[in-house]
């Protein structure tokens, strides 16, 4: 979002939360938070809270929209009403969400084996029930938690962070106030193991070299991330484990 | 869920030996956790679980413009979301039909008793504070309504009110004025009838199971503030008594929680 008035967001060479230019929020990922959905997530990024469900593979609902020959996905990132520091909200879904559903929906069908489970579909919701700035990368990252922990597979766990300029200095993991009086924003989700970029979106000005340096921020910023979403399946799997050991059926997703 | 349909018979035939499949009591309640303050951009949130049923609950304000029928009132509304990662059965789309009930049986309990009082929402004219309650299904096993209720008054109990402006006619979210005044602490207390049988605090099995549901919203231990019977079962004079007195006695307890 292009900046109408000059807002001072760099002192001292920090961040107005005292952060450094490369420097991440906390991130803490939590796998199979939910009893009900066949996987899911809690990542708290920051201030955001995003929470990730995932239904599937299961029975193609419309029918007609069936494929034959791989399983269809269905991505549905909304905010909750009361998510932002703003009005309250409009429920149910807008062009900003339905815009952000699409291009994460991509994101899967790049890295579910999606031709495993045919005529099937396996439904992926991400609900931003506190939103700080990032919510699309974070939502993403927590559904990829939340396929691995329904057990679907995958070519690659996917994660991601945005990078944007601010008073005309790139930093890593703009948070809202950052978002809304910076001059650019660069959401990007990555598949680490092959380095491709699965989503990329720019908002505001940036030169080609400004777009590669931001690129080699977000690589460098997602490998932390990576880490943190294999340690929460490890522990995930781990209490399954323990609870499985000591005879009690409680640990699944189903 | 399909497996709860598959069990159905299995807990009518242990309701009829006076028993359920998780070992509780016929009217003993599963464990309760309420935690204010979850979702701080909200001016007021809250997570309440019953058991593995989750929901949480925003409270925005908003400039609003009154009814036309009660200009010195300030708007209340429930809304309820059922986001389909909370359960198989849950799709996208507008609120159906058990989304609405639940909202405004909600809605219901709390507006009867005068939890929030109405006319002190009153900012000038043709313009009052709206206290808009959003609930949020995350995780369905079962007594959304109870979980809900807990949900919404926890937020209305943790919520703080945005300054107005009167220059501008609008909020200042970062000034908050203080703390909105809370009346009463209204819960809900929820029961299902199995074969004849009553029970509190039904999960998601017991639910399919179900053949009604009686709800008893009460304000403090002699108030009783809303009721909803639902399902094709009836009730008779003496359950409904004894369900009164029940939801009267557990409430106390259930406000302290919150």
């Amino acid at each position: 979002m292009a900046a109408s008035e000059e807002k001072q967001m760099i002192v001292n060479g920090k961040r107005l939360d005292g952060r450094g230019f490369n420097d991440l929020r906390p991130i803490t990922i939590k796998a199979g938070v939910l009893k009900k959905a066949n996987g899911s997530a809690l990542v708290e990024w920051g201030r955001n809270k995003v929470l990730a469900g995932i239904f599937g593979p299961r029975e193609v609902v419309p029918r007609h929209m069936t494929n034959p020959k791989r399983a269809i996905i269905q991505a549905r990132y909304i905010m909750a009403p009361f998510s932002g520091q703003e009005e309250h909200g409009r429920s149910g879904p807008n062009r900003r969400s339905m815009e952000i559903s699409k291009v994460s929906k991509h994101v899967f069908e790049n890295v579910v084996l999606t031709s495993m489970f045919p005529k099937t579909m396996i439904n992926i919701d991400m609900e931003v029930l506190q939103s700080d700035g990032g919510t699309r990368v974070a939502a993403i990252t927590a559904a990829s938690v939340a396929l691995a922990d329904a057990g679907i597979p995958m070519k690659d766990l996917v994660c991601g962070v945005s990078v944007g300029r601010i008073n005309g200095q790139l930093v890593v993991d703009l948070d809202k106030t950052e978002d809304n009086y910076g001059e650019s924003d660069m959401p990007l989700i990555l598949s680490p193991r092959t380095g491709e970029v699965l989503l990329h979106q720019i908002d505001g000005k940036l030169t080609k070299e400004e777009i590669s340096q931001a690129m080699d921020l977000s690589f460098e910023a997602s490998k932390k991330i990576r880490e943190l979403q294999v340690a929460a399946l490890k522990e995930r799997y781990e209490s399954v484990l323990a609870e499985a050991e000591n005879g009690n059926d409680n640990g699944g997703g189903n | 869920m399909i497996l709860d349909e598959v069990k159905e018979a299995y807990v009518r035939d242990l309701l009829a030996k006076g028993s359920r499949a998780d070992g509780r009591q016929l009217l003993q309640y599963r464990d309760i956790k309420v935690t204010k303050g979850a979702y701080p951009n909200a001016e007021g949130s809250a997570l309440a679980e019953i058991g593995d049923t989750k929901v949480a609950a925003g409270v925005k304000f908003d400039v609003a413009i009154p009814f036309a029928d009660r200009q010195a009132e300030g708007v209340f509304m429930v809304n309820s979301e059922f986001p389909i990662l909370a359960h198989p059965s849950f799709e996208p789309g507008p609120p159906n039909e058990k989304s609405v009930e639940l909202a405004r049986v909600v809605d219901r309990g709390i507006r009867s008793a005068g939890v929030i009082d109405l006319k002190s929402l009153f900012l000038e004219e043709a313009k009052v504070l709206g206290v808009f309650v959003d609930l949020y299904v995350l995780d369905h096993s079962g007594n959304l309504i109870d979980c809900a209720a807990l949900a919404a008054m926890a937020a209305l109990a943790d919520a703080t009110v945005p300054k107005y402006d009167s220059e501008t006619k609008r909020l200042v979210r970062e000034e908050r004025t203080g703390k909105l005044p809370i009346a009463h602490k209204v819960v809900t207390c929820s029961f299902e009838k199995i074969g004849g049988k009553l029970i509190a605090d039904a999960n998601g099995e017991e639910e399919v199971a179900s053949d009604g549901r009686y709800t008893i919203a009460t304000a403090d231990s002699k108030t009783i503030c809303a009721v909803q019977k639902s399902g094709a079962v009836g009730f008779t004079r003496q359950e409904i008594v004894n369900m009164m007195d029940i939801a009267l006695e557990k409430g106390e307890e259930l406000r302290k929680l919150i």
